[in-house]
Order: C-alpha cells, then structure tokens, then sequence
C-alpha cells in the first residue's frame, strides 16, 4: 500500500492541523524546560484518552451530516453505573460489558428515534444529554469512590515506553478505536455509506444504499463510543460522579471541527479527532506550565482554534466552487469542433 | 420484430386523487433503439417512467421485460430487475470520488475490504465504454455537470440489463456536451440497449431517436417512426390542435425609443466576467447569447448585484453606480428571473400569491406589511394577465406546472413595476404550449416599454424576442449583431470564432 502523502485541498486541514501541533509543541518546548520529554507527550494521550474515544466515535455521526448532544453525558452516566455496581461488589468485567450494552442501546435508541420519526438529531441528543444525566442524578447525587481492585490495578497499570516512560492501558484502547475507525471508514461498505449519505442523503438512497439503517448504526456507533469513553475515563478517574465534565461534547465535536472532520457533512478522515484532541491536549500543557493564566485561557485559545479551522473548511469549500467554474468555463474551446447544432426547439 | 421487444407496458392506468394521470397507455420499447417519450407537461411522461420505476404503483396494466411480467415495488427494486434510470438531477455523491459513485452498493471486496485498486480499474474500464478519460480517484463535484451526468448514466449503464431510462438528461448542458452525451448513447444503442429518451428538446429528437411515442392528457396519442414524422405533425400531436411553424416564427416589430435604460461600462469580475460594456434602451429587448460558462449568466449576477463588479461602472435611468447589491436593485427597478427557478426562483412551500408579492414585499421593505386584501388583488391581476393556469391563488406553487411557475415569477418581478426585467433562461424545461406563450408575453412586456434583457440556450428563441444580440465567448464579449444579420449560423459563426462587431451600436440606433 503506497502511501499518498502529496498536499491537496482533500488533507489540507489534516496537515494543518498536524503542522499546528508541530508548532505549539515546538513552542512548548522552547519556552518551558521540561516540556521536550517522552512523558509529557504520553500524558497528552493518557489525559485525553476517554475524548479520543468519544470523539472517533462522535465523527462516524458528523460525517452522516448529524450530530450526537449525549456524548458527555453517557460518559458520566457510565462512570455512575459503573461506580454504583462496583460498590454493589460485581464483578469489574461484567460491570464493563453492562456499560457497553448500555452506550449500544442509548445509541440505538436515539438514532431509531431519528431516523424513524425523521426528528433532528439536535433534538433526539438534546433530549438524549438531559436524560443521561438526569439518569445518573437518580442513582446518585455523591460522588462514588471506586475501590475495586481490577478498576485501580487497570488504572495504575503502566506500560512502560521508551526507557521509564509509560503509557496506560486506557491509551492502548484509545489508539484501537481510532486504528479500527480508520480502517471501517476507508475499507469497508459500511464506512463509503457513512460518506455518501453525508454527501447527499437522497442520492444514497435512489443509490440502493440501507440509508436507515446506517443511519442508525452510526448513532449506536457514537453510544459505545460514549460508554466506552465512559469506562477509560472511569479508570482514569475512579470515581462516579455526574457532574463529571459538564459540556464535554463540546470539546469532542471541537475535537472533531479542528480534525478536519467538517461539521456539514461528508468529508473528514477518522484521524482527525485524534489530532484535534491533541491539539488542545497541547495548549492545556502550555497554560499549564506556564502556571498563572486561568485555565479558562484553554477555552480561549481553543475556540480561536475553532474559528480558524472553520474559516480555513470555508475557503477551501469556496475555492474548489470557484476553481470549478473556471476550469468548466476553461473546457469549452478545447472540444472539437463536430457539429456545433443549437437544440434550437420551437 | 416481436424477438427484439425488450420492454412492453400494455393498457397502463393510474389515478391520483382527482386526477386520471394514465388510462390505458401501451409503450412497446425494442433492442437497439433510441425512443423518445414526448408530451407537454403534465401529458403523463413523467408518471409512466414512474410507474416503470416503481415509484407509483399501477391500477391497471401490465409490464413486461423480455417476455416476463414484472412488478417494481420501489426503484431499488426496478433497479435490481435491469431498469436503469437517469434524471435530470444528478443523484450521485458529490463528495465520493467518481469510482466509488460507481460501484458503491456494490464495490469489489478483497478479503472482507474494499479492494480499491480493481474498483479504480473497474471504473476505468467502465468509462472507457462510454469514451470517457477521467481521473476516477478524484471527487465527482470536481467534473462539469456533464461528465457528471455522464458518470451517472455509466452507473446505470453497468447495472442495467438493457432498458436504460434518461429522463431529461439535457436540459442542463450545453450543446456541445449534448453532443457527446449523444454520442455516447448511439454507442448504446448499437450494442443493442434499448432507451428512453424524455426531452423537451424537438431538435434532440429529430438528431437521435428512432421512434417517437407521444401521449396526450394521460392519454396514447401513438407510436411513429422519427423520419416518418413531421416536426409540425409532431408538435400537432403533442398540443392536441394545428400547429404551424411559422406562427411562432413572427418578428418583432421596432418598439424601443431612444432612452437608455441601463447601461454597462466595461463591467469586470475577475474569475467570471471580462470587461463588458452594453446598454439596453427603453422598450428594448437585448439577448445575451454565449455557450454555458460563457460568463451570460455571471454577467447577468452582476448588474443585480449577486455577484460584486470588481471594476467598471453600471448606470440605471440616470445613475451610475460601482457596486450593486439585490436589494439596491430591486429598489432601482431591475427585476431578475434566475437561471434555475427550482433552486433560486420559487419558494415551493408558499402559495402562489405569496410568491407573487415577495419581491414587491421586500421592495418596500419588511415593516410596511401589505395587507391581504391588497396581496390577492395583485395576485389576481397577474394570475389573469399572464394567464396562470390554476384553480387557486392559495395553492402551493410547487403543484403548478413548469410553464405556469414561470409565469408566477415573471409575475412577481412585474408587480414590482420594474423598468428592466433580466430573464435567465426564461423557457427552459417548460413545454411547447407554455413557451409561446412566455415569448409572446416578453414581446408584449417590451412594447408597453420595458427594457428587457433575456439569456437563452435557444438561439431562435432569441433571435425572435430581442431588437440584439450581445454574444459573449470565454467569458468575453465578442460582438454584437442586429437586425437582419440576427440569424443562428451567424450568432454561431461568432460564438465559434469569435468573430467581431458586424455591426455597431451607433448605426442601429434610432
């Protein structure tokens, strides 16, 4: 397999984001010792991990042109159920499958509901978000303390990498999901489906494509993601809470809006949020280390971000319309030049 | 003959409420053949291709393909059984590269992934059939809407079992794409598909079909053989009563004075539009002919002002201005009927009379409401003075036939009492009947003074309604030419070759 690694208008943004974390990274480095090292670079993954997960997942629904609200919410909804069944003494991996059966029906059941109903996604996922949440106030209003030993022993678990430096396992599930994202979005019906409905909806459909059923395949998709997201950051955490990150799905679709992932529809590679999630990963270092600006300055710096990339998706749009016009005006007195009739009709 | 049958509909009806759209139409379709399905709108083509397609269900009939019975629930479902349809939109994935739009529903696998190499080289092979070259990999909303169109019809080509269905496939390309787009059906068609052809276009039937079936208000009028038949004795048919050419044929009399209404000085935007300079008199029609993609249409964008001049200046009445937008327009009195009424014209989920006074309404801006009263007055004087065809100014507009939303938008322009009316493409896509009529009313419109400029495909069509021709090449102005010297071979020779001024405005004017 060759890759194709020439710079065209179709990976623009992927590189533009790539080039971005090259510089804030160099910046980093440059200004705060210790920012150059393995560890740090880890920590992006091992912090972000849970948001790698929800936002791959999250872009399978952008790039059908919807939108999934309920993201954050599952995922602290599953570090309640989850927090709750431990304390109960289940066993952790039963504890674990209930979790994903629970992300795989909430996700199915929101994308039946849109597509069944033709409701809009905003709609089902707003709904969606505050029944998830509202859920998880009904099993608890406290914030549980995870003591189970397979919970803490995954969570210390370290892989070491590169001399001392670790990672963790909820990193090693996080760059599966992406890998398999990849491969499910670029090699397989299914992934082309996903595209081509992003593309236009009516034209899947006169194609033969089961556009319903994709359709909702993809919001089940987002759900396990969600409560996959909801598991790794229950690791990371070890606690159930469900005022766990208020407002996280909007930092998964920034995620996937700065990954080139574009917000209208049928376009982006699953790479994407990985990168976008890095990104910010970077700038929260950085106002970290640089240890008295507010942490509200991530917000800034990322919504900045987000203004970019939009306008930069924009241009792009705007110059291949553009382009396209010329080059259709250019073709005309190169075609030969047979019979020139006019379908002169009465 | 009868082994060559492919495709046999016999005695279909349909009914919708309220309405008999087919009763008892028979369509006979043969191996090898190019037949086209004419009809002015609302003749019924449009429903027996859907009811073909399994997109209506019959009440009565039968349908038999190569000798068996068959029944098309859905299009998939025809699909699977061999009948392929193209229409005039395009329903492919703009976003997907052109092998993909291909084969996707059904790409070659590899070990459970999509193998994109034989799919890539599939396609290749695929559009070297119809002797097309194109990069596959690419994305299709990078091709003209031409190669697009002819991707799609590849699609259905491959996945046809020998009944191929265009269903106005033409009426978004220019000539020269018409050509290779006919070129590729004869290809078709000798290696033995047999092809549906629904058009508007009389010239388009004469140079490929082979037979001509032609209904009439639901109803068979009959099956003819294409050289057999008279363009008059065809037209007769369609619109039910005699129709001879040279009635629609009568000139314009000299109705324009001597005022200039609006004027253009070397008028620019770089990317779209080359320096163009013209002016249109009171009472004058001037046509704006050019191939697509000459620039006829941006031009047009800019004196309205959707798009912005980047040098040059516009005069209206006595003004002159550098930038224009829509609304400055309207206010200035230019009213302009867009290219596409479908996408840029009608407002489909509104009533008719709505859509007649939106742009008086924004003329006047969106706090000086105008009462109903007043609204269905102005509704009903244009619905009579244009003759709209409905039971109903309450009716959605999207119910009316092509030629009568038209009319609703040239309606809604001249409640606005405008001084200059730009007209893109004013007859396209709208049946025989309804395009005299369109004509006769813009001859009508310019004798009791306004100032008209019209864009059409259809050279005769403006050699008929414009006092001159402005012809425009590679987004160029190439000449102008008037009078006598407005012919097609001439309008033509200068499209081809740039040819120069035959003859300047000073002489022509009064």
């Amino acid at each position: 397999m060759k890759l194709n690694l020439r710079i065209n208008q179709n990976n623009i943004i992927i590189f533009s984001t790539l080039l971005l974390i090259v510089l804030l990274y160099g910046a980093g480095s440059v200004l705060y010792t210790g920012f150059f090292t393995w560890q740090v670079f880890f920590n992006l993954f091992i912090d972000n991990a849970y948001l790698i997960i929800v936002a791959t997942g999250l872009a399978f629904v952008i790039i059908t042109g919807g939108i999934d609200l309920s993201v954050a919410s599952v995922v602290a909804f599953i570090s309640v159920v989850s927090a709750a069944l431990l304390q109960e003494g289940m066993n952790a991996y039963v504890v674990m499958a209930i979790c994903l059966i629970i992300g795989i029906m909430f996700g199915a059941a929101q994308g039946y509901l849109i597509q069944r109903f033709n409701l809009h996604p905003w709609i089902v996922t707003l709904a969606g978000m505050f029944l998830a949440r509202g859920a998880s106030y009904f099993i608890t209003t406290q914030s549980i303390v995870i003591e189970n030993a397979t919970y803490t022993a995954i969570s210390k678990f370290k892989i070491n990498l590169v001399g001392s430096n670790f990672i963790s396992v909820s990193v090693v599930i996080a760059l599966a999901v992406v890998a398999v994202a990849v491969y499910v979005a670029k090699y397989t019906e299914f992934g082309r489906s996903v595209f081509a409905i992003g593309g236009s909806e009516r034209s899947a459909m006169l194609m033969g494509l089961p556009v319903p059923r994709i359709t909702v395949l993809v919001y089940t998709i987002s759900g396990f993601c969600s409560a996959l997201g909801g598991i790794v950051f229950t690791f990371y955490m070890l606690s159930g809470y469900n005022l766990h990150l208020m407002g996280m799905e909007m930092d998964a679709i920034a995620a996937c809006v700065i990954g080139g992932i574009l917000l209208t529809g049928g376009f982006g590679y699953l790479v994407g949020p990985l990168l976008g999630v890095i990104c910010s990963g970077i700038i929260q270092t950085i106002v970290m280390y640089q240890g008295t600006l507010s942490s509200w300055w991530t917000k800034i710096a990322v919504g900045f971000l987000l203004f970019l990339f939009i306008l930069l998706q924009r241009v792009i749009v705007i110059r291949r319309q553009r382009r396209r016009v010329i080059s259709h005006a250019a073709e005309k007195p190169t075609a030969s030049g047979g019979d020139r009739r006019t379908p002169a009709s009465i | 003959m009868n082994g060559n049958v492919l495709l046999k509909m016999d005695n279909v009806s349909k009914t919708f409420p309220g309405v008999k759209a087919l009763s008892g139409v028979s369509f006979t379709l043969r191996k090898g053949e190019v037949h086209a399905l004419m009809g002015e709108n609302g003749a019924g083509k449009s429903t027996l291709i859907k009811v073909l397609t399994g997109v209506h269900a019959m009440d009565k009939g039968e349908v038999q393909l190569k000798g068996r019975t068959i029944t098309a629930r859905s299009p998939q479902e025809a699909q699977t059984l061999g009948i392929s349809t193209v229409y005039q939109e395009i329903n492919l994935c703009p976003n997907l590269s052109v092998a993909e739009n291909l084969y996707i529903g059904r790409v070659p696998k590899r070990r459970g992934s999509i193998d994109w190499k034989r799919m890539n080289e599939d396609s290749e092979r695929l559009l070297k059939r119809l002797n097309l070259n194109l990069d596959v990999k690419q994305p299709l909303s990078g091709f003209s809407v031409a190669i697009q169109q002819m991707v799609a019809i590849a699609r259905a080509v491959d996945m046809s079992s020998g009944v191929l269905i265009l269903d106005e496939p033409t009426s978004s390309l220019d000539n020269q794409e018409v050509q290779q787009l006919f070129d590729v059906m004869r290809k078709l068609r000798d290696e033995g598909m047999g092809i549906v052809f629904v058009t508007h276009f009389l010239d388009q039937v004469y140079d490929i079909t082979d037979r001509i079936t032609i209904l009439r208000n639901g109803a068979l009028v009959g099956e003819y053989e294409t050289s057999k038949l008279s363009k008059s004795s065809l037209v007769s048919n369609m619109i039910g009563r005699e129709w001879r050419e040279e009635d629609e044929h009568r000139k314009k009399e000299k109705s324009y004075s001597s005022e200039v209404m609006m004027s253009t000085q070397a008028l620019t935007r770089v990317g779209s539009v080359k320096p163009v300079s013209l002016s249109v008199r009171k009472g004058e029609v001037v046509g704006l002919a050019g191939l697509l993609g000459s620039g006829r249409s941006e031009f047009a964008n800019l004196i309205f002002g959707i798009d912005q001049s980047d040098s040059g200046i516009l005069t209206l009445g006595s003004e002159t201005f550098q930038s224009m937008n829509p609304k400055k327009a309207i206010r200035k009195g230019v009213g302009f009927c867009p290219e596409d009424r479908k996408v840029a014209g009608i407002v489909g989920e509104l009533t008719i009379r709505e859509n007649i006074v939106l742009a008086l309404q924004a003329k006047k801006g969106i706090f000086n409401y105008i009462p109903l009263k007043k609204q269905q007055e102005i509704a009903r004087k244009f619905i009579d003075l244009l003759r709209i065809k409905t039971p109903s100014m309450e009716q959605r507009i999207d119910n009316l036939s092509g030629g009568n939303q038209q009319k609703v938008i040239l309606a809604r322009w001249l409640a606005t009492d405008p001084s200059l009316l730009i007209l893109d493409e004013p007859t396209r896509g709208i049946d025989v009947g309804s395009k005299g009529e369109i004509r006769k009313l813009i001859l009508d419109l310019a004798k009791s003074g306004l100032s008209i400029l019209i864009i059409s495909s259809e050279l005769q069509e403006m050699i008929e309604c414009a006092d001159r021709i402005v012809v425009l090449r590679d987004r160029m102005q190439v000449g102008e030419i008037s009078g006598d010297h407005m012919t097609e071979t001439n309008i033509m020779k200068m499209i081809a070759e740039g040819g120069g001024t035959h003859e300047q405005y000073s002489q022509t004017g009064s």
